[in-house]
């Protein structure tokens, strides 16, 4: 059984975001249908084929140079159309060649064959050796100076609005619809669902939402759990 | 949005097949191509990039949040740093940055425990646990952990009494979850490096709980 927000709700306050047109995502997996076991794997098992230490190191050089975020490697990811048959690695060198080729970086040609052939584009930023440890150490902080009051407080009853599914977003289709109440309050943090769309930061007050499973999933609810997610202040409406 | 889709493909490391194949195998060639247009083109340096993958293999990895809950553990004042400021807890051990900036410790209790899950990518915490195990990247991981916790830790062989509730976290944003498991009744009196060896990455995910160290 799929849990299915309530129809009708407010969509999201923001609006100019809902001009992007339709966005399909195959990420949005919690609380599919799936009946696989999870397979358990010892701790020092990192890579699993020869590519994929190249795989992880290509990706986060090229995400140093600043031509795109985080969010857009993700919306990039998530899009992908044969997401659901890919290996994790697999989507993110099918990714990063989305990535590269949106923004002329490389061509198909050159990625079809493995050369150079066009003039490299000027980057401002390059990951060298020597900076590798400090910017792991810095990272990419989202945590914004408050400009405005929170609107929600500990322990307030929520709803979750409905994503109109026209743009990335972070808000999962499992809790759609379905009320909770604030369990902590985490700061103005950047908004994925603008920045993934280079509609800049826009940053939103972050909450922890807590719903009993029963909200959520009903009779399929197993005993004695509850589920959070983290929901930006446009995710929520009072209740 | 694709929720009802079925997800049959997650599984697919073979290990024989990889080896066997490894001279033909599209993927190697397809990011070896890659990696040479980047670094002809001057976008990637490659001693960064060697740089990188020996940081995760040899630096970064779950010894960091081991010593993390090691701490916890034999430390009050450190464990009540941990409760109220995480990332400035963690920063203090020398861990922090890349996939850490913004970090929230889960303390299990006898009658709470909880499990992290990324169900929209793959959000880990990785300057303390470094990087994702695959399973926590598969389909049924994300798709089960929110649904029917209790069964997807069954699959790790962990039976909790239904007295002990669940707390599924969904790392749905930058916020990084380190769980911080009960402590062990007979590692008490241990020193912290004796008791890092306790802490299993899974503990600290929520899918297993700390244990004996091979001796």
């Amino acid at each position: 059984m799929m849990p299915m927000g309530k129809s009708g709700l407010e969509r999201p306050a923001d609006s100019s975001i809902h001009a992007l047109g339709s966005y399909r995502t195959s990420a949005d997996l919690g609380g599919t249908t799936c009946t696989q076991a999870v397979v358990p794997e010892p701790e020092g098992e990192l890579f699993h084929a020869p590519w994929e230490p190249q795989a992880l190191a290509l990706t986060l050089a090229m995400g140093a140079t600043g031509q795109w975020n985080i969010d857009m490697s993700r919306a990039a990811r998530e899009t992908l159309p044969n997401y659901a048959s890919l290996s994790y690695y697999e989507i993110w060198i099918h990714a990063l060649e989305v990535l590269l080729l949106q923004r002329d970086l490389v061509t198909q040609q050159e990625l079809e064959s493995g050369q150079a052939l066009l003039p490299a584009r000027q980057l401002e930023r390059k990951l060298v050796a020597a900076d590798v440890a400090g910017a792991l150490a810095r990272g990419t902080p989202v945590e914004r100076p408050a400009t405005v009051p929170p609107r929600f407080a500990v322990g307030q009853r929520v709803r979750m609005r409905m994503a109109d599914g026209s743009h990335h977003t972070r808000l999962p289709g499992y809790c759609q619809g379905h009320a909770g109440h604030i369990e902590r309050v985490h700061g103005m943090h950047v908004f994925a669902d603008t920045h993934a769309h280079g509609l800049g930061e826009q940053a939103q007050w972050l909450y922890t939402v807590v719903f009993s499973a029963g909200e959520l999933w009903g009779d399929a609810a197993g005993p004695n759990h509850s589920n959070s997610v983290d929901a930006w202040e446009s995710y929520l409406e009072p209740l | 949005m694709g929720h009802d889709h079925d997800h049959d493909h997650a599984h697919r490391h073979d290990p024989a097949h990889e080896h066997e194949h490894s001279e033909l195998d599209p993927m190697e060639l397809r990011v070896r191509a890659l990696h040479t247009v980047l670094t002809r083109k001057g976008y990637v340096d490659p001693a960064a990039l060697d740089a990188l993958v020996d940081t995760y293999q040899t630096r970064i990895g779950p010894r960091n949040g081991a010593r993390v809950v090691a701490k916890a553990w034999s430390d009050e004042a450190f464990a009540s740093w941990l409760r109220a400021d995480a990332t400035a807890a963690i920063a203090s051990l020398g861990f922090g940055g890349r996939q850490g900036e913004h970090m929230v410790a889960l303390f299990n209790t006898p009658t709470l425990h909880h499990l992290v899950v990324c169900t929209l990518c793959s959000c880990y915490p990785w300057p303390v646990l470094g990087l994702p195990p695959t399973w926590y990247k598969s389909a049924p991981y994300r798709a089960r952990a929110v649904r029917n916790p209790r069964g997807v830790l069954q699959d790790f062989g962990l039976h909790l009494a239904e007295s002990t509730a669940i707390r599924v976290a969904d790392s749905t944003a930058e916020v990084r979850y380190l769980v911080i498991p009960m402590q062990p009744p007979e590692t008490h009196g241990l020193g912290e490096l004796e008791l890092a060896q306790w802490v299993t990455r899974d503990s600290m995910i929520g899918t297993g709980l700390p244990k004996a160290p091979r001796t």
